[in-house]
């Protein structure tokens, strides 16, 4: 009961955190926030490891690959497409190198 | 709680907070793609913290590992390649498969979770009430984002797909989820009934999706993405792991407020789109 408490806090206190951490964005951003997300809920990994960790039967095997291959396209490509989606955003602004966003954003 | 658990906890601390500050800056353009950075980072660092975790504490066969392994290097593969080659115009409908793909590895992992629990003692409410949301969720948003990926791609018509009797069908798949639902978590220990959840949540994703104007697809995408952080949060209470149940928490209320702006930004409301039919195609 303890342990479940435990995370029942943590839960609807994360769940709160979610809430304020998107203020407003602003429309341009929608997709790649999107993505962004979605990438983090890849973390549902770390949940195929535990899996794998406790699997000791067939069933247990096929779910422990499912798991895996699924949760592995979800983390790698959500962090892949979302950075490649952020890159092609910077590209108007980064015509000089990459760490002087200060002076191109005065220039556009 | 030992001494290594509390290191490993600490660890899923750092992490959830690499993910609550990779969020935060990716609100704004300039800032963005080094948030996704910091996000990334806390990633690596839950999943080498779990995997550490679990051979401490479980150990487990080494069958499981290479399943694991394999499986893990098919799909890293393939979401790397396609995320790579993906046209930039096609981006949403990728997005909107991993986001299918994530939540029915929160199913599958729900289910083996049950498994390991009824061959071993009487289920827990505790454990069967998130085991059965897990695999409600996330059979809805595999089936309702694949849906949904079509839809974008113009492989499935882009106007809301309804025939005669279609709302009554939707109820009655609803409520045969649901009633099999209620019956899982009270009579824990009977596969069929989850397997029953399973099929019904998936039909169920399909059907909702169908209704939908193909021009209200990114929100659903958004919603589904929400729905899938629900499935994964509920993933972690089954299994008992923190990492799960912060950043899944975190993507389902992000992901809602997300949701509700991108309606918000078409003049369109978040109830009617889901209600579909009414949509503009």
């Amino acid at each position: 009961m303890q342990i479940l408490f435990g995370n029942l806090a943590i839960f609807v206190l994360a769940l709160l955190v979610g809430v304020e951490v998107i203020s407003k964005i602003p429309s341009t951003l929608h997709t790649p926030m999107m993505s962004g997300a979605n990438a983090i809920h890849g973390v549902v990994i770390a949940g195929a490891v535990v899996t794998a960790s406790l699997a000791n039967s067939p069933t247990g095997y096929i779910l422990t690959f499912i798991a895996g291959a699924f949760a592995a396209a979800n983390v790698f490509g959500g962090y892949a497409v979302t950075d490649r989606i952020l890159k092609m955003f910077m590209r108007p602004k980064a015509v000089e190198p990459a760490d002087e966003t200060k002076t191109s954003k005065d220039a556009s | 709680m030992t001494d290594f658990e509390f290191v490993v906890g600490l660890i899923y601390l750092l992490s959830a907070s690499l993910f609550v500050v990779g969020l935060h800056m990716m609100r704004a353009p300039a800032t963005a793609r080094n948030g996704n950075r910091i996000s990334a980072v806390g990633m690596i660092i839950a999943v080498a913290a779990t995997v550490a975790l679990s051979l401490v504490t479980s150990g487990g066969e080494w069958i499981a590992w290479a399943v694991l392994a394999v499986g893990v290097l098919l799909g890293g593969i393939f979401g790397v390649y396609r995320a790579r080659t993906v046209k930039m115009t096609d981006v949403p409908q990728l997005v909107s498969v991993f986001n299918a793909v994530g939540g029915s590895a929160a199913a599958a992992i729900a289910f083996a979770a049950f498994i390991l629990a009824t061959s071993s003692n009487p289920l827990d409410l505790t454990v069967s009430i998130p085991i059965v949301l897990d695999v409600l969720i996330g059979s809805i948003t595999f089936s309702g984002s694949l849906i949904a990926a079509g839809k974008l791609q113009g492989v499935i018509p882009g106007n809301p797909v309804t025939f005669p009797g279609s709302r009554a069908l939707n109820a009655v798949v609803a409520l045969i989820a649901l009633g099999a639902s209620v019956a899982a978590i009270i009579l824990p220990e009977n596969t069929l009934l989850l397997v029953v959840v399973l099929v019904t949540a998936l039909i169920l994703g399909v059907l909702m999706v169908l209704a939908i104007g193909g021009a209200d697809a990114p929100v659903v995408v958004s919603l589904l993405n929400a729905l899938t952080g629900l499935a994964v949060a509920m993933a972690g209470f089954a299994i008992d792991n923190q990492a799960l149940i912060i950043a899944g928490a975190l993507v389902g209320a992000a992901g809602t407020i997300l949701t509700l702006q991108m309606a918000k930004a078409m003049n369109r409301s978040v109830l009617s789109i889901i209600l579909g039919g009414f949509g503009t195609g």
